[in-house]
């Protein structure tokens, strides 16, 4: 028993992704079976790491001796890599085809978000610029948030905080998605791509459009894509300054 | 060979987040101002140019598309080592910033469908 433990606390990176692929499995499993697809398995999954997480303090999960290869994969190094590898199916002829609309929805949509992020933080109480930027940039998505704290040194809290609005995101918009689009006007492709662009967060845009009407996905999911780039452009570099100016 | 698509992907990589340093450096902010989103946006540049002058082969895109297909996965992991604890106490900001800004996203899609009515995609796709 002992040698098993050893051999699982000298190999925690490579237990990581064993851990994390069953993650996926069981999440995925339980969205078809328990869910019937309403809630994606990713929102699902990305829940579940939350609360491995609680199981831990600081390091969340990663303090847990075995669990320590978590940090590696799920460390910032890997996570702006990985990000920065899902440009790979984006081009910029792709996002001309979207028209004006798609391009004037993308920024209408990042910046109005952050700005309402932003007012309800204040409102919140919040009074640096560093927090109040995270978790602005948190209700754009649930990599937006974390990205831009950590670029700018938010504190670790509110880094959590802008995580789980994201995934909060991604359950209102998929179940909110098929229950207003006749309301909404998302019944053609046209408005599929400003819908993508508004939303961001592409995981939820394309299981909420699957769900209202599967031809639309792609459109919604091409400039949704765009948007977490705009974002984690946008969010550190033009809005945390202006944020910084008010609250310094 | 797929690791010249990976250290390309470095190469992108590297590239935005000096930039980033340095914009940091400039506004005297202590921190990496949009080093990822220079980074993707290099990588887009990079891609479409490859493609163009025909040289983005299988192999340079599958050692990018490993990576491509571990966003989520290191999302997952990235969740699993938070601070659950101190983020709680503040679980209603999470709650109403999140429903909040995602509803008032909704209102704006009539708006905006509205304001471009017009104004079809370039090559027709609304039909």
């Amino acid at each position: 028993m002992e040698r098993t433990i050893d051999i699982l606390l000298r190999n925690g990176f490579v237990l990581s992704f064993l851990i994390v692929g069953l993650i996926m499995f069981l999440t995925e499993l339980a969205s078809k079976r328990l869910f019937k697809k309403r809630i994606p398995g990713i929102a699902l999954a990305v829940v579940s790491g939350l609360v491995l997480a609680a199981f831990g303090k600081e390091k969340g999960i990663a303090d847990v001796g075995i669990f320590s290869g978590m940090a590696l994969l799920g460390g910032n190094m890997l996570r702006d890599f990985t990000i920065v590898s899902t440009a790979l199916g984006a081009s910029f002829q792709e996002i001309r085809k979207s028209g004006v609309a798609g391009i004037v929805a993308l920024f209408t949509g990042v910046t109005f978000t952050f700005f309402c992020g932003s007012l309800m933080a204040i409102a919140f109480g919040y009074r640096d610029a560093e927090s109040i930027a995270t978790i602005a940039a948190g209700a754009c998505s649930f990599i937006v948030g974390p990205v831009t704290g950590n670029a700018i040194g938010a504190p670790s809290d509110v880094i959590t905080l802008s995580i789980a609005e994201g995934v909060i995101k991604v359950i209102v918009v998929v179940i909110g998605t098929p229950l207003l689009a006749g309301k909404i006007g998302l019944t053609n492709k046209h408005a599929a791509m400003v819908y993508g662009g508004i939303m961001g967060t592409t995981s939820g845009v394309s299981a909420g459009l699957a769900a209202t009407d599967v031809r639309l996905v792609p459109y919604g999911a091409l400039t949704a894509t765009f948007y977490t780039g705009l974002a984690v452009l946008l969010c550190p570099t033009v809005f945390y300054p202006i944020l910084k100016f008010f609250f310094p | 060979m797929k690791i010249y698509g990976v250290a390309l992907l470095a190469g992108c990589y590297f590239s935005g987040l000096l930039i980033g340093e340095w914009l940091g450096m400039l506004f005297g902010i202590p921190g990496n101002m949009g080093g990822v989103g220079f980074s993707m946006l290099f990588l887009i540049l990079l891609t479409d140019y490859l493609k163009k002058t025909d040289r983005f082969s299988s192999d340079l895109e599958q050692g990018m598309g490993f990576w491509n297909s571990m966003y989520i996965p290191v999302v997952i992991a990235m969740a699993s080592i938070q601070n659950v604890d101190a983020a709680l106490h503040s679980g209603t900001v999470a709650l109403v910033v999140g429903i909040g800004c995602t509803v008032l996203c909704f209102m704006l899609l009539p708006l905006m469908s509205a304001a471009f009515k017009n104004s079809n995609p370039t090559d027709g796709a609304d039909d």
